[in-house]
């Protein structure tokens, strides 16, 4: 299956501002992919070239076959774009912006199957300025749908949602990849890309720093935690990681946690001594995420 | 795309920003609303006055046609599209299929939908109301410069929209823009005891030419051709600095506060 994204050596400066330093990535068909980020990473850049909205300065770009800058009528009519912050005329009915929206894609899903996908089946011909602000976001989100996109872009989806709005929208686009959709997806949220996303990438600098699925962005960076109860300190195995004691509470961080596993279990074994209430804590995405980040903050990876 | 496709998308938008003129009730009021209180209020004022038994609405309704017309084109698109761009409303419709041409057909295609209503109204309520007789012989002429003056001021508006910053500097910037050039084109009271440099400003101007041969057009005591070229020429050149402007200026983004 060809890829439904390729981007190489993707550029893009403002003035003297780098906003991206030769991104490349892919996005193959039917899949999710997130883009994570601090403020300024270069994320909307991004997705604004690939949108078609502004133009890269160099590198070469394909989306849907399409050159995006070019691609005018055919290629949006095959894209879905839910941006962060676009008003619409808060006048019209619920109904009637999506009628209104949707009457120029070739292809389109009925106005009331789009409704009732995003859940605004009650407020079907509310003005739009009577919506709250998650039910607004979902009628963007049901204007990106509106002629049936082979891709849909998502920035920040979620944004300012409360977390059941949030779960609900997550139902809504875990739907849609299994319509075979393809999704890009930028995002704040790290329990919402880990959640959504088949892989990530971290956009950091106007460079990619770390790309993979979730699991795989954690492996070898940051620390998994050793933890179990003990008296003291004294005669525990000295190790890279510890032993830290915090009351009773012995914690080891571990970026290789099967050698370390075996060295303090053997220890234990040999002498006779429990390890109670043993536990190992993976890392969570958010502290891979700000290791990554962390790191290239401070300008380079410690080896 | 075949072209009845395309016009069903035209017709869609213009339908579309009629509706939202008329769910906007500050764009109403001052399109329609406006120009009713004025042809209202000075032909009471100068309700006892008449000319070879004609009334002085017979002058005065054609004029305030115009300036509905101009209010409904050149006001509306300024300001009404500048907030559509500061909105983000501009940049969700570039991410749609349809085509930026068929967008600005809609915008315009309503405000003339406006300007010919609100003409009409004019006409109407100088006949129900002010005695005002309608002039069939020179229907023609009108609709020729109406056309030509309505062309203008849309690419006028739209060039005003082009070079603003934001939209809450529209409706100073599209007012201040019209009315003073409505006073000096003789739309209110006639210029023919004012100074000789307040005539050449208002020749300068394309709203003279606008409102000077369409009034004409509907006075009875005219005599000889309505249509000087010299009118669509001035018309003209606007018409074409207005595009200039908004080739060279005119974005799709929000520009920031």
């Amino acid at each position: 299956m060809s890829p439904a994204i390729t981007v190489e050596g993707l550029t893009k400066s403002y003035g003297p501002v780098t906003a991206l330093a030769g991104v490349s990535f892919t996005v193959n068909e039917g899949e999710v992919l997130a883009i994570l980020g601090p403020n300024g990473a270069g994320k909307t850049t991004a997705v604004e070239i690939l949108e078609g909205y502004r133009r890269a300065d160099g590198g070469t770009i394909s989306v849907l076959g399409h050159d995006p800058s070019s691609g005018g009528r055919e290629f949006r009519d095959r894209i879905g774009i839910v941006l962060q912050e676009t008003g619409i005329e808060v006048v019209l009915t619920v109904r009637e912006a999506i009628d209104v929206y949707a009457r120029s894609y070739s292809r389109r899903l009925p106005t009331d199957e789009l409704i009732n996908l995003v859940g605004l089946d009650g407020k079907a011909d509310a003005r739009i300025k009577t919506l709250s602000g998650g039910q607004k976001r979902r009628l963007d989100l049901a204007l990106g749908l509106a002629g049936d996109p082979d891709l849909v872009f998502l920035d920040e989806p979620t944004t300012g949602f409360d977390p059941s709005a949030r779960r609900k929208s997550w139902a809504m686009i875990e739907g849609l990849t299994n319509l075979g959709k393809t999704i890009l997806l930028t995002t704040h949220y790290l329990d919402e890309a880990q959640h959504l996303a088949d892989r990530i990438i971290v956009l950091s600098g106007g460079s990619i720093v770390a790309e993979g699925t979730a699991d795989a962005l954690g492996e070898g960076r940051a620390f998994s935690t050793i933890s179990f109860t003990a008296e003291g300190a004294d005669g525990l195995p000295r190790l890279e990681g510890g032993p830290d004691m915090t009351g009773h509470t012995v914690t080891y961080r571990s970026t290789s946690v099967t050698t370390d596993l075996l060295e303090l279990t053997t220890w234990a074994t040999e002498r006779g001594v429990e390890l109670g209430g043993l536990e190992v804590t993976r890392p969570s995405l958010e502290d891979v995420y700000l290791d990554i980040v962390g790191e290239t903050e401070n300008g380079g990876r410690p080896s | 795309m075949s072209p009845a496709r395309y016009l069903s998308l035209v017709w869609g938008q213009i339908r579309h920003n009629n509706r939202l003129f008329w769910r906007t009730p500050a764009a109403a009021f001052f399109t329609l609303a406006l120009p009713v209180i004025f042809l209202v209020l000075f032909s009471v004022i100068f309700g006892d006055q008449e000319w070879s038994g004609y009334s002085f609405a017979q002058f005065f309704a054609p004029a305030m046609a115009v300036f509905a017309a101009v209010s409904s084109s050149f006001s509306n698109l300024a300001i009404g599209v500048s907030y559509a761009r500061d909105q983000g409303i501009l940049k969700r419709v570039r991410g749609t299929p349809l085509p930026a041409w068929v967008y600005m057909a809609g915008r315009i295609g309503s405000g003339v939908w406006m300007a010919v209503l609100s003409v009409g109204l004019m006409f109407v309520l100088g006949w129900a109301f002010f005695d005002f007789r309608m002039v069939w012989d020179n229907l023609g002429s009108a609709l020729l410069v109406f056309v030509v003056g309505i062309a203008t001021f849309s690419a006028l508006g739209l060039a005003v929209c082009a070079s603003l910053r934001n939209a809450d500097s529209s409706p100073a910037a599209a007012n201040g823009v019209f009315l003073p050039m409505a006073f000096v084109s003789g739309i209110f009271i006639p210029l023919d005891d004012a100074p000789q440099w307040l005539v050449i400003l208002g020749d300068v101007f394309p709203l003279k030419h606008f409102a000077g041969p369409f009034r004409e057009a509907f006075d009875p005591f005219h005599e000889g051709a309505i249509i000087g070229w010299e009118h669509l020429g001035v018309m003209g050149l606007w018409l074409v600095f207005g595009m200039l402007v908004i080739t060279r200026y005119f974005t799709w983004d929000p520009r920031g506060a």
